[in-house]
């Protein structure tokens, strides 16, 4: 697995439990699990290759609003 | 400080309300109702002479010794059986007293060695010692009838002999091996004077079934059951009260001394966690402190191909210094980290991620327990608010029915496993839920209700599925809920484990377990009463490990099994400071007391204490350190304690990562396997050499008191003060307890701990205003977080799928006899009973495969391969395999793989699907491993001036 795939991996692994709660944004929550756990160097390496990895939707989603404000 | 002595009361202590008030020797003495006569006297200070009695045992009455006269009452009974009345009068001493039992006395002495002057016993012998209180000054009936003098001394354990010609036949050697311990490994061989000590069916001590607790040697009133230590040494003169450095269970120890020479390691009776037990890694497995291979000074090298250069303290610290600075400046701030240790104290974990935050400038600090118990952080955070078990290991002794899920306790926490045996005995129910038949499925008079051998990796399945159970068959206990729990999200999961899809039946598909033992198990969980979860690693090391937490944690809830003496939810942690290390901060995305480093409230506590800005961002775990290691933005780390090159999983990928750093500090006892890729090695302390404290799976902050000076001239913490402050980081503790008075001030649930309070005895955490005294369970009157938090825990099957290359799966564990990466164990005498690792494997998986038991086979997964012997059992499920990874020659983390738990990173360790096949010799890794290890070992040796 190459590292960003790796990274992909377990954003969709995030990704799965947050999917199955009930009553929750599910993309927020993964969202402020890989801002809470991952360091900033791995989000901004998933960022980077968003356009090649395959992510889930909600995770999808959720990687992108890890882009810094403009 | 002088020896240690604690009173022997004879009879164990009664908790009654009741007190009963009677007279002995004309005083009015009052004690609880259902106490002996001998404690009763024991207590108001007048010693009873005994030999059978001894007050970890029950009352036995069979020397004779302790008998007394009471008023109103024919004969003499004896003062160990015979109760306290009220108003009873009782005499201890009178002429036909003495003339009693000098006459017994004189029995035994005439069936005795003369040999005091030369016994290993002497001055700490309770036969001499009863000899002295009865005045025996003949003995009438000679030396020369009948006798067992001639018996020949059994010296097969490593650690204490039998010497059967000094043997009194007090049987408290077998009761201890039964009550305390409860392997039933001793029994009493013949009857009358044929009457001996046997270990199981007249074997050797080493060949029966003993687990070499130590328990009869403590009991021995002689020198019959002696360590051979104090054969050798002496006995010892002065004592140190201790904690010992294995499992979590953190047994209390006296280190009895002679100079600055341990003599032996005693368990403590005031112990709070073992109660005067102890099992043998820490009864006898200490002499890794004085091993030739310990590392007494520093090294560097430029290069890992170079042979080690010693130097000084001076030389090696600002070495390290240098070096981190360089690779700041050339990769930036957050290029280096650390990794702190489970097996060192609090004191130091605390020190080492300070270090991090406040002089590295980043939050790149982890711990050990990111590969065993982060998903219990995570999970029991969620859930209850906070990352710890709920109770005192006392505990179980009010549970009515107990499950043990993913932990084998009487190989991993052996002195607990004994208590939790003990309640077994006296008729909890146990429900086992673990792939293997562990020992406690069926071991002497303790008998699993239900054992649910699940497949690896589904624990979540097995656990949603026993909530469908109680669910739908109307087993909730509502009141609990509706107090104490969130009405939202427990209509919630309560609808999802009611699905259909949920059922044991459709499970069963994925756990390979009977539905109808599930039924059965959910059923007596949630009526039995009391109903208390034990766990392990077996729960965390998977891809759902936090979410088996969770679901463990949600089972508690449901049933109102939280908040009360004799329930709960108990991670037993696996190494001996797992909670300390957790608590104080290790891990990268939160301060010390479980506050994320996002809260700028917390950030602002540390900020004022430590005077510096600190990142608000979460750090690198440990796979992710080595994962930028690889990618080259992580260049520098310091190690303290731990061999992540052994104990970590996939290891081509952790000596990857451990080959592309610039400057790897590693600070142990031993050159480890991590350090084969290090550039600098800082000598460490063990933990005789240590001061701070240790807080085990319960919670409890027990102090570890310095036995002897450290061997290479600095404490732990000292070292890493040193660092920081050639960092430029000023660090100026004179002693532990001001670091402790340092978390204190800074964190709330340590607010009232400091080292005086703990001299008064060792508390367990909150400690603070609201609880002075410490906190034995938690969440009594709600839980942290406010109310419960049911979780929905779906389950997702791991990715790691047997096929037809894999077609096995293989889980890891550990043993009885070793601990953890084995650096300590494998250098103490305990190599006797586990002098490599094996593969343990079904029959009829090795009959497929030609495997014969004692056979080399190749383990292969996709990540690696290695060799090692194969042992065929019906202790493994067909279709798992299971090994240990307690030596660096087997490797058994070559096979396993990089996929981990979804919220935390905790290897997947109990899951790798693997294939096996005869082999006759090791694998090439493993004699390219060998060379490189021995090549990296080399220390310079400095030419003769």
């Amino acid at each position: 697995m190459s590292p960003e795939d790796k990274l992909a991996y377990m954003a969709n692994q995030i990704g799965r439990f947050f999917a199955s709660q009930k009553h929750d944004d599910a993309v927020a929550q993964i969202e402020d699990h890989l801002r809470k756990f991952w360091d900033p160097r791995m989000r901004a390496s998933i960022l980077a290759h968003l356009d090649t990895v395959t992510l889930d939707p909600p995770v999808r989603s959720a990687v992108e609003r890890l882009r810094p404000a403009a | 400080m002088p020896l240690v002595q604690e009173i022997d009361y004879g009879t164990k202590q009664i908790a009654a309300a009741t007190m009963v008030t009677l007279t002995i020797d004309g005083h009015a003495v009052t004690v609880p109702e259902g106490t002996s006569i001998m404690r009763a006297a024991m207590e108001h200070g007048t010693k009873i002479p005994k030999l059978c009695a001894t007050d970890s045992l029950d009352s036995f009455g069979s020397c004779r010794m302790c008998l007394v006269e009471i008023e109103g009452r024919a004969g003499t009974p004896a003062s160990c059986t015979t109760l306290v009345a009220p108003g009873m009068k009782v005499r201890t001493t009178t002429d036909k007293l003495r003339k009693l039992r000098k006459g017994v006395m004189e029995l035994y002495i005439s069936d005795h060695p003369l040999d005091c002057l030369t016994c290993s016993a002497n001055g700490n012998c309770e036969l001499q010692d009863t000899a002295g209180e009865v005045g025996l000054r003949e003995v009438r009936y000679g030396y020369e009838g009948e006798n067992h003098l001639e018996a020949v001394v059994d010296g097969s354990n490593p650690y204490f002999q039998f010497d059967s010609s000094k043997c009194i036949v007090c049987s408290r050697c077998v009761r201890a091996c039964e009550e305390v311990q409860g392997t039933f490994a001793l029994t009493i061989q013949g009857r009358g004077f044929d009457s001996k000590v046997s270990a199981g069916m007249g074997e050797s001590f080493l060949g029966s079934e003993c687990v070499s607790c130590g328990a009869c040697v403590q009991a021995c009133p002689t020198a019959t059951l002696m360590e051979k230590s104090v054969v050798e040494i002496g006995q010892p003169e002065h004592s140190v009260v201790t904690t010992c450095a294995y499992c979590g269970v953190g047994c209390s120890f006296k280190a009895e001394m002679r100079g600055d020479t341990v003599v032996r390691m005693v368990p403590w009776k005031d112990g709070k966690a073992n109660h005067g037990h102890s099992c043998v890694k820490g009864r006898f497995a200490w002499g890794y402190a004085n091993h030739p291979d310990r590392i007494l000074n520093p090294m560097v090298r430029a290069k890992t191909t170079d042979p080690w250069r010693e130097v000084t303290w001076d030389e090696a610290i600002a070495h390290v210094a240098s070096e981190f600075k360089r690779i700041q400046a050339s990769y930036g701030k957050g290029a280096i980290g650390v990794i702190t240790s489970s097996r060192c104290t609090s004191e130091e974990t605390y020190l080492v991620q300070k270090l991090a935050r406040a002089g590295f400038g980043n939050n790149n600090t982890d711990t050990c327990a990111r590969v065993c118990h982060s998903p219990t952080g995570y999970g029991l955070g969620k859930t209850f608010g906070t990352s710890a078990g709920t109770q005192n290991f006392d505990s179980v002794e009010h549970s009515d029915v107990i499950v043990v899920i993913g932990a084998n306790p009487t190989d991993g926490h052996p002195v607990f496993a004994s208590r939790m045996k003990k309640r077994l005995r006296a008729g909890a129910k146990l429900i086992v839920i673990d792939p293997r038949r562990i020992d406690l499925v069926r071991t002497p008079h303790v008998e699993a209700a239900y054992h649910l051998p699940l497949r690896p990796g589904t624990n979540v399945a097995m656990l949603t599925s026993l909530a469908h159970v109680i669910v739908t068959e109307g087993l909730v206990d509502t009141a609990f809920v509706t107090e104490r729990c969130d009405a939202e999200a427990f209509a919630d999961w309560a609808a999802f484990v009611a699905e259909p899809r949920n059922s044991p039946e459709a499970l069963q598909s994925a756990t390979g377990v009977d539905p109808a033992l599930v039924r059965g198990a959910a059923r007596l969980f949630a009526t039995g009463s009391n109903g208390a979860i034990y766990y392990g690693l077996g729960v965390t090391e998977h891809s759902q490990g936090s979410t088996a937490v969770m679901a463990i944690a949600n089972l508690a809830m449901a049933t109102g099994n939280i908040g009360r003496v004799g329930v709960g939810v108990n991670p037993l942690r696996g190494q001996n400071n797992v909670q300390g290390a957790c608590d104080m901060g290790s891990f990268p995305h939160e301060l010390p007391g479980y506050r994320h480093v996002s809260g700028p409230a917390v950030r602002a506590i540390y900020e004022k204490e430590w005077g510096v800005t600190l990142d608000p961002e979460p750090g690198l775990r440990i796979p992710n350190m080595l994962d930028a290691a690889v990618e080259g933005t992580f260049r520098g780390l310091y190690v303290q304690g731990e061999d992540i090159a052994q104990s970590d999983p996939d290891t081509k990928h952790v000596a990857a990562g451990l080959a592309a750093m610039e400057c790897l500090v590693v600070h142990d006892l031993f050159l480890n396997e991590t350090a084969n890729y290090a550039h600098v090695f800082l000598p460490g302390s063990t933990f005789l050499e240590k001061d701070g404290t240790f807080i085990n799976a319960e919670r409890r902050i027990n102090r570890v008191r310095e036995v002897v000076a450290p061997r290479a001239g600095l404490a732990d913490w000292e070292v890493t003060q040193a660092i920081a402050n050639a960092m430029g980081y000023k660090m100026d503790y004179a002693h532990p307890s001001e670091i402790m008075d340092e978390i204190a001030r800074t964190t709330p649930t340590f607010a009232g701990v400091n080292y005086g309070k703990l001299e008064m005895g060792a508390v367990q955490w909150p400690c603070n205003d609201a609880a002075p005294d410490g906190t034995p369970i938690m969440h009594e009157s709600g839980f942290v977080r406010g109310m419960g938090n049911f979780v929905i825990t779906e389950y997702v099957p791991t990715d790691e799928k047997i096929g037809p290359r894999f077609p096995l799966l293989l889980t890891t564990g550990r043993i009885l006899s070793q601990y953890n990466v084995g650096a300590q164990t494998r250098r103490t005498s305990n190599v006797v009973w586990h002098p490599e690792d094996v593969l343990e494997i079904h029959p009829h998986d090795a009959e497929q495969r030609g495997v014969k038991d004692g056979d080399w086979v190749r383990l292969a997964s996709r990540a690696g391969e290695t060799t090692l012997r194969a042992a065929v059992t019906e202790r493994v499920a067909p279709g798992v395999v299971y090994t240990t990874f307690h030596h660096p020659v087997t490797q058994a983390n070559v096979v396993t793989t990089e996929f981990s738990d979804w919220a935390t990173n905790c290897p997947e360790y109990k899951v790798t699907a693997v294939q096996i096949s005869p082999s006759n010799g090791p694998s090439a890794w493993q004699d390219d491993y060998s060379q490189m290890a021995a090549q990296s070992r080399r220390i310079e040796t400095v030419p003769a001036k």
